[in-house]
């Protein structure tokens, strides 16, 4: 019972960031865009998913507390000011894509809104994994980090290799759902953030081997988890090719999968830690009581709502076109 | 322990939920309404009907936005302020909270696609069907909350192992009498609100000579729906006292503004309560057995005094105690503008009324005054617990959370709050003021069900220019 769950926490924060991911990194890429045109077509390439995209947060969030409530309370409040600075950025981001087109005026304000929200809440997602896998401060079950302790160099890096990566991964989505000079320039944009996303995994490694981080010694013992790594460079290669060809649609995969690989390397690095070296996950399991009674709500609707996914990206599906928005 | 972190913390919370709440309250109630409307034009045939389901449909994806919005933090506020709350009541509150978004999820999103594209895809009757989903997707949301509210008032069901409350009875924790009270009390004022909206909004136009059938039909449908439901929720209001009046004797004594025991009891009508000298000043009171009969519906029964309960257990008397007034007095003004009103309506006066006309169109603000009040009571009056009788506010903040932390989160929402809700209630308003135009509804080409607001896009207010997504 304790697996089922966190599989469905997993496949959650997973999907959260891949699809969520792609909308923030098109928020950022969109305070870079000059020009009302082009800011439409980007916006029609997210407009009709992301609010269901970032109702896995939400999902993530719930289940996190119903089945692991100690990680929930333990993370939630250690994480106190990022939180709500990336609760604020989404805020300001979802009502942008709304209340822009109510204004011409203000328009300005949305859209640094649209954008800055983006930005705020991508980075706060990076620096609190980068906190995590750094180590959380932990005295006697309790955080004691201070205010500002998950403000370190490596977890701020961490944020900018996140906003590099969304970054990255919002490219992909436009030159798969967008024409002309929008595709264009995110083709040109995929080649930067790709090799910035390079860069940025060698100077996390290298920093990692300098400063001893106990997820080093994890990878000394456990040398199956390069199979991650390994498929992620495979599908770099395969992204680098699918560039070179100008293909339009297998740059989005590969750098999900880059995504998946990183993911399960995090994941199965920490592994049986929820909270790494801190809290397990048997620890951290919610009551076999509370476990059976969210059963039917994991068994029935979860699977639900993931063909629910499927079947509003399948509508949704094709090329926004350069018209879109005109009437 | 901070205390100036605990005063903001709980500043944080009352104002983030006061925030949220309003536009659940409204969206219930007008999803209810949507579905009356969408099944008079399947059994009449009235175009009429169409022209005024179109048009509430679009307020409701606003409101629907805005409350979806705002419930995001609410999914994470209990973690970050209260970490010894939600640690230790994570088993139950957790998986009930989990199904409140999953239902939610399902009902709401899958089903409001059907409500934007569907008209022409589905037959009549699955549109009907859908809109009714939809209804009952807000429907359980409120319904898994007040089941975790209930709890938090009137905790069941549970052990305590290991500094955790473990559930061992889910059906006590779902199915108990304070849940079955509750829970009509809250639906029943959401029905309300959507109701006087609606009126409110039919005798705006009625004054301003607009929309003669839509209006007619918003005005009379709303006051009638109102003048049947008030009586019965002041019945489940009635059964509400009856629980507090069981459980929470600190709550009843300071909504009932009683110092002593008294067997009988009387009733206190109004009066300042003076918390230092624990007095009633300026009080107009209701002798013995009125208090009794109104808090047991007994003659005889004896009620509880604050000064019988030690007074760190007291709630911060003031508050409940006006805060109850003023909800019972919205309610009361309610019942009478909604009978008057009706009665009105079928002697044919109604239109030509302008004094209830403009009370109606004025009343839309009673039935929010009425829901943020009523919550102010029961949950001001459940303090200083947070977790009543077991777990008290002060032990359940996270105990390392500063000032400075808990200032900086509480002007971040103060300020957002106040930027979004001002442009969302323009919004709405701007949408109320143009009217159903008589144009009907377009489907926006790129709306989709998790992104409700979009539908408000297909207005026909907007400025030529505007595009995205959502036209």
């Amino acid at each position: 019972m304790v697996m089922f769950w966190v599989l469905l926490l997993a496949i959650s924060i997973l999907l959260y960031v891949l699809l969520d991911g792609a909308d923030l990194g098109i928020g950022m890429l969109f305070g870079l865009a000059r020009g009302e045109e082009k800011r439409r077509v980007m916006l029609s390439a997210v407009a009709p998913i992301w609010d269901g995209n970032e109702t896995w947060l939400v999902v993530a969030g719930v289940i996190l507390w119903g089945a692991f409530p100690v990680v929930y309370a333990t993370l939630l409040s250690a994480f106190y000011l990022p939180l709500f600075l990336m609760l604020a950025g989404l805020i300001l981001r979802g009502v942008a894509f709304e209340f822009r087109n109510k204004t011409q005026r203000m328009r300005w304000i949305w859209d640094l809104s649209f954008a800055g929200g983006s930005l705020v809440a991508s980075f706060m997602q990076g620096t609190t994994v980068g906190a995590l896998v750094e180590g959380l401060q932990v005295t006697n079950g309790q955080y004691s980090g201070g205010d500002f302790g998950w403000l370190t160099p490596f977890a701020a890096l961490c944020g900018i290799g996140l906003c590099l990566g969304y970054a990255l991964l919002g490219a992909c989505w436009l030159v798969k759902k967008c024409d002309a000079e929008v595709r264009d320039r995110a083709h040109r944009q995929i080649r930067i953030l790709a090799v910035s996303v390079l860069v940025f995994l060698v100077v996390v490694f290298v920093y990692a081997l300098a400063d001893h981080l106990p997820i080093l010694h994890r990878w000394i013992d456990r040398p199956y988890l390069f199979v991650f790594p390994a498929i992620g460079a495979v599908a770099a290669i395969v992204l680098a090719l699918s560039i070179l060809r100008h293909n339009d649609h297998w740059p989005f995969y590969m750098v999900a999968v880059i995504f998946v690989s990183a993911f399960g390397t995090l994941a199965l690095s920490f592994w049986p830690y929820l909270i790494p070296f801190v809290i397990t996950i048997d620890e951290a399991a919610a009551p076999h009581s509370s476990l059976t009674f969210m059963f039917w709500g994991g068994a029935v609707v979860f699977p639900l709502m993931l063909l629910y996914t499927v079947i509003s990206y399948s509508v949704f599906r094709g090329k926004v076109g350069t018209t879109a928005g005109h009437h | 322990m901070d205390m100036t972190a605990l005063l903001l913390s709980r500043i944080q919370f009352a104002f983030t939920i006061t925030f949220h709440i309003i536009f659940p309250s409204f969206t219930i109630g007008l999803a209810a309404w949507l579905t009356v409307l969408e099944a008079l034009r399947l059994a009449t045939g009235r175009p009429v009907y169409r022209v005024v389901f179109d048009f509430w449909l679009k307020i409701f994806g606003v409101a629907f936005g805005l409350g979806v919005v705002s419930g995001i933090v609410m999914a994470f506020q209990f973690g970050t302020n209260w970490s010894v709350l939600s640690k230790m009541s994570g088993p139950i509150q957790g998986p009930l909270l989990m199904y409140e978004t999953f239902t939610a999820f399902m009902l709401e999103a899958t089903f409001f696609g059907v409500l934007i594209f569907g008209r022409s895809r589905v037959p009549p009757w699955f549109y009907l069907f859908s809109t009714a989903m939809v209804g009952l997707g807000t429907t359980f949301s409120a319904f898994w909350i007040m089941v975790n509210n209930s709890w938090m008032q009137v905790p069941s069901g549970f052990v305590m192992e290991n500094g955790a409350f473990v559930p061992n009875d889910w059906t006590k924790i779902i199915f108990n009498s304070v849940v079955w009270s509750r829970f009509p009390h809250m639906l029943l004022a959401s029905y309300l609100t959507g109701a006087f909206c609606v009126a409110a909004t039919g005798a705006w136009y009625v004054l301003r000579k607009e929309y003669h059938a839509e209006s007619r039909i918003m005005l009379r449908m709303g006051l009638g729906l109102a003048a049947v439901l008030m009586p019965i929720q002041l019945f489940f209001g009635h059964l509400n006292g009856g629980y507090v009046n069981t459980y929470q004797p600190s709550k009843m004594a300071a909504i009932e503004g009683r110092w002593n025991d008294e067997k009988p009891a009387g009733e206190v009508l109004f009066a300042w309560p003076d918390v230092e000298s624990r007095r009633n000043l300026f009080a107009i009171t209701l002798p013995p057995p009125f208090g009794s009969l109104i808090d047991s519906d007994s003659l005889t029964a004896g009620e509880t005094g604050l000064n019988s309960i030690p007074p760190e257990n007291w709630p911060p008397v003031v508050i409940p105690f006006f805060s109850f007034r003023i909800m019972v007095g919205c309610g009361m003004v309610m019942l009478g503008l909604a009978w008057l009103g009706t009665y009105l309506s079928f002697k044919r006066r109604l239109e030509r009324n302008r004094l209830v006309l403009w009370m109606t169109f004025l009343s839309f603000l009673l039935p929010f005054i009425a829901i943020l009040t009523g919550w102010f009571t029961a949950e001001v009056g459940r303090q200083p617990w947070v977790v009543y009788g077991v777990l008290r506010t002060a032990d359940a903040m996270t105990p390392f959370l500063s000032t400075r932390e808990a200032t900086i989160s509480l002007l971040i929402f103060c300020a957002i709050y106040a930027f979004i809700f001002a442009f969302g209630t323009f919004y709405i308003y701007r949408l109320i003021r143009t009217g159903p135009a008589g144009k009907l509804f377009e489907t926006p080409r790129l709306a989709v069900p998790s992104r409700p607001m979009s539908l408000a896009n297909a207005g026909p207010i907007h400025e030529p220019s505007h595009v995205g997504a959502g036209e």
